[in-house]
């Protein structure tokens, strides 16, 4: 496959790690921010290429690790309704919920439908003028263009019957929470896709006010080993800013239609983010014009107490302050086929790569 | 979820375009990058072209990276 | 026959039901045990030993790229016996119609049925049809079960009890093509592929092996791909598995479809794909022994036991790296054989 198999090559991703063994000196800690990163490194045995001064840890990135107990405990409350048709990205089938998951309602009888494309969704709602459909929205600034986008088409075909329950979110807000909260970091890895949608801006105070190296990566190994390389560069340089690894894909002032579409549909909100709590202005919400298409406004579920799975740290998880190694239920109570927290449901999240991919 | 993957812009139909990665085809939706041509690559991800894949950009990240496996130090 | 749509009446043991027989299925599978029409088929064979097996088909959708599942009936069944050691002869094929059915795509399935049993030389000798109410059974269910001939020698081909480190893992082709070629035509997905279903009787192939070298174990990689098999075997065995990645047989439709996807490849399902362990020592052989069939064309060498990490599946990957490769756990891929 073009522009992918060139950057899997052994030889060159051996060249970088070579080279970076010569270039780093002082211990770092960097933190990637992206379910795909945590993934690629973990396939790709990266780990095992960096440095002893490098630690490479894996902070809040799996969309559907982050969202919040409450959310998943809605969408399967509306999953219970008669006339409602769920549809949905994979990984958010099994996620368990504080009594159930998607897959258990799936099987109790409700329409529950995977779908590669939100615009699938929208295909539904034509056809199916009896149902009501709801769209379960997650994902960063890569994915959220494409739920508003479909907003905007079901505004034009004049659909009533197609809604979104969002649980979007967007990136910088936590990575400076993170910082804030003292976790010690000297550079992040930035999200490539989400960058080639919002531009690289967004991450300027993380070098002007925090100090911290961002080097923005793409997904294939020698990509990742290259971008630690320019962070490590960075850092023994004494010069942190905002770089672009990622030159393939990734300009500087990012995608302005998918921009333009964000904000066109939607505007930033307060948001509970599974694991650290409350992050002020991290979630998107659907903006007034377009409340008809909104499942909150829609729909008035009444949804017990939520409650997170008892001994699951993966708060501490998505954090970085902890591994899955470090949880007394990883490998035992908590496996990909019985999990317990969202953090081993999903294919990116940092339990579910660890277990798949421990040797 | 999945991530992005390259692929090949075979035709345009107004805000849609088949592309292909290897030879699997799909219809992508235009509505985030209306400007593609036949020919171009674009990232997919979840039905949609976000971004076009610059050849040129592509040569210069694999140059630097050509030149690092290039200047190894020789290891036995 | 004048319907063109199955109807109850097909399922009852009246008339409807005897037209059907005669003017369908004895039509297509016909042979002179099954001319019989007795309750049970009198079956003779030269050796007391017996390989028996059944499996249900209730794939989706029922005509799929490659094939359908009348085809895949005849494949999975004399495959499982083939893998066993035995030598297929003889299958019951019964059949499960939802009310409404048409005729003429029943008609498709048993000649497909018909033709796969006569490639793989196997007698179809009993069988039985039954019709439930629409909405009852998704379009049709189909359950075969398959006797063979066995010897005292090859039956212990399943057990696995002579592996050894050094030993080599043998496939007869490409991995996953069957998994992805049922996710493309799944209306949800809308990827267009040519990737086609490896649906195939192997049992030609696996007899032309087996009669010439000793092979130490064999399983056809279904369900859950050859991740799975393996890491049986491993568990088994006490052995290591290792694979190499960058050795291991896939087409790049299905690469594609994968990594879009985000499925592994080593857990995706096959139809017409062979596991086998030789010795080392055999291996060159029985690979120029294989490719000499048009099923085993692109049989290759994809991995080896080893002592190392006892009961582990592992992959070296292309970068290098290793991972773990685990057996698949839940579904997948739904309902595809």
């Amino acid at each position: 496959m073009r522009f992918v198999d060139e950057y899997r090559n052994k030889e060159l991703i051996m060249a970088v790690a070579e080279k970076l063994k010569t270039v780093s000196k002082r211990e770092i800690v960097l933190m990637e921010v992206c379910g795909g990163h945590t993934m690629a490194i973990q396939r790709f045995g990266l780990h095992a290429l960096l440095p002893p001064t490098v630690k490479l840890i894996s902070g809040p990135g799996c969309p559907v690790c982050v969202s919040s107990q409450h959310f998943i405990d809605k969408a399967m409350a509306l999953s219970r309704l008669e006339d409602v048709i769920i549809t949905t990205y994979g990984d958010l089938i099994r996620v368990p919920g504080s009594t159930t998951s998607l897959e258990k309602e799936r099987a109790n009888g409700s329409d529950i439908r995977i779908i590669y494309s939100v615009l699938e969704a929208l295909e539904i709602a034509k056809n199916n003028p009896g149902k009501r459909i709801v769209f379960l929205g997650i994902g960063f600034e890569t994915t959220a263009p494409a739920t508003a986008a479909a907003i905007v088409q079901a505004k034009k075909a004049h659909l009533t019957n197609f809604f979104v329950l969002s649980a979007h979110k967007v990136m910088p807000p936590v990575m400076k929470a993170l910082v804030e909260e003292g976790v010690t970091l000297h550079g992040f890895l930035a999200p490539g896709h989400v960058s080639a949608i919002t531009g690289t801006s967004i991450y300027n105070d993380l070098a002007s006010v925090y100090g911290l190296g961002v080097v923005v990566a793409g997904f294939e190994p020698a990509d990742m080993m290259q971008a630690v390389l320019m962070l490590v560069e960075q850092i023994e340089a004494g010069t942190p800013m905002v770089e672009v690894q990622y030159q393939r894909v990734v300009q500087l002032e990012g995608n302005k239609m998918a921009q333009q579409v964000l904000q066109e549909v939607f505007e930033l909100r307060d948001d509970q983010w599974r694991g650290l709590g409350n992050i002020p202005l991290s979630g998107l919400k659907i903006k007034n014009a377009y409340a008809s298409f909104d499942a909150e406004w829609e729909f008035e579920v009444m949804v017990p107490e939520s409650s997170e799975p008892k001994g699951c740290i993966c708060g501490l998880i998505l954090r970085g302050l902890k591994t899955p190694l470090d949880c007394p239920l990883f490998g035992k109570k908590c496996t990909p086929v019985d999990p317990v927290g969202a953090c081993m449901v999903s294919g990116e999240g940092t339990c579910a790569t660890y277990y798949k991919y421990r040797v | 979820m999945c991530l992005a993957i390259p692929a090949k812009v075979i035709s345009v139909e107004g805000v849609s375009a088949v592309v292909s990665i290897e030879d699997v085809e799909y219809t992508a939706s235009l509505l985030l990058l209306p400007d593609v041509e036949p020919g171009d690559f674009i990232m997919l991800h979840a039905g949609f072209a976000i971004e076009k894949v610059d050849p040129e950009e592509a040569a210069l990240t694999m140059q630097l990276l050509l030149d690092m496996e290039k200047h190894r130090p020789e290891f036995n | 026959m004048k319907e063109t749509k199955i109807m109850l009446g097909h399922g009852s043991g009246g008339k409807m039901m005897h037209d059907l027989i005669e003017g369908l299925f004895l039509k297509h599978f016909s042979n002179p045990i099954l001319r019989e029409q007795t309750d049970a088929a009198i079956l003779s064979t030269e050796s007391a030993e017996i390989a028996f097996t059944t499996d249900s088909f209730v794939i989706d959708p029922i005509f799929f790229p490659g094939g359908n599942i009348g085809k895949l009936a005849v494949c999975g069944t004399v495959n499982d016996l083939a893998v066993s050691g035995a030598v297929p002869l003889y299958l019951s094929v019964s059949m499960i119609i939802e009310e409404g059915f048409p005729l003429e795509d029943l008609e498709k399935i048993v000649i497909s049925l018909a033709e796969e049993a006569k490639k793989a030389e196997v007698l179809i000798v009993t069988g039985d049809t039954k019709v439930v109410n629409k909405g009852k059974c998704d379009k049709l269910f189909i359950n075969t079960a398959g006797i063979g001939r066995i010897s005292k020698v090859d039956n212990q081909i399943a057990k696995a009890r002579n592996i050894l480190p050094g030993d080599l893992v043998l496939i007869n082709g490409t991995i996953g093509d069957h998994g992805m070629a049922i996710m493309n035509v799944r209306e949800s997905f809308h990827f267009r592929s040519t990737v086609e279903s490896d649906c195939a009787s192997l049992n030609g192939l696996i007899r032309e092996v087996v009669e010439q070298y000793p092979v130490k174990f064999m399983r056809d990689p279904t369900r859950g791909g050859v991740a799975t098999v393996l890491n049986e075997l491993a568990t088994k065995t006490g052995f290591g598995i290792e694979l190499d990645e960058t050795t291991l047989p896939v087409l790049k439709g299905v690469k594609a479809m994968c990594e879009l996807l985000g499925f592994d490849p080593l857990q995706v399902a096959n139809e017409g794909k062979v596991l086998l362990v030789v010795a080392e020592s055999d291996a060159k052989r029985v690979l120029e022994t294989m490719k000499m069939n048009e099923l085993g064309a692109n049989s290759t060498i994809i991995g080896r036991v080893v002592s190392e990490h006892p009961g582990r599946v592992v992959l070296k990957n292309e970068t290098g790296g290793r991972r773990i490769i685990d057996s698949l756990t839940g579904d997948q891929l739904p309902r595809i054989c």
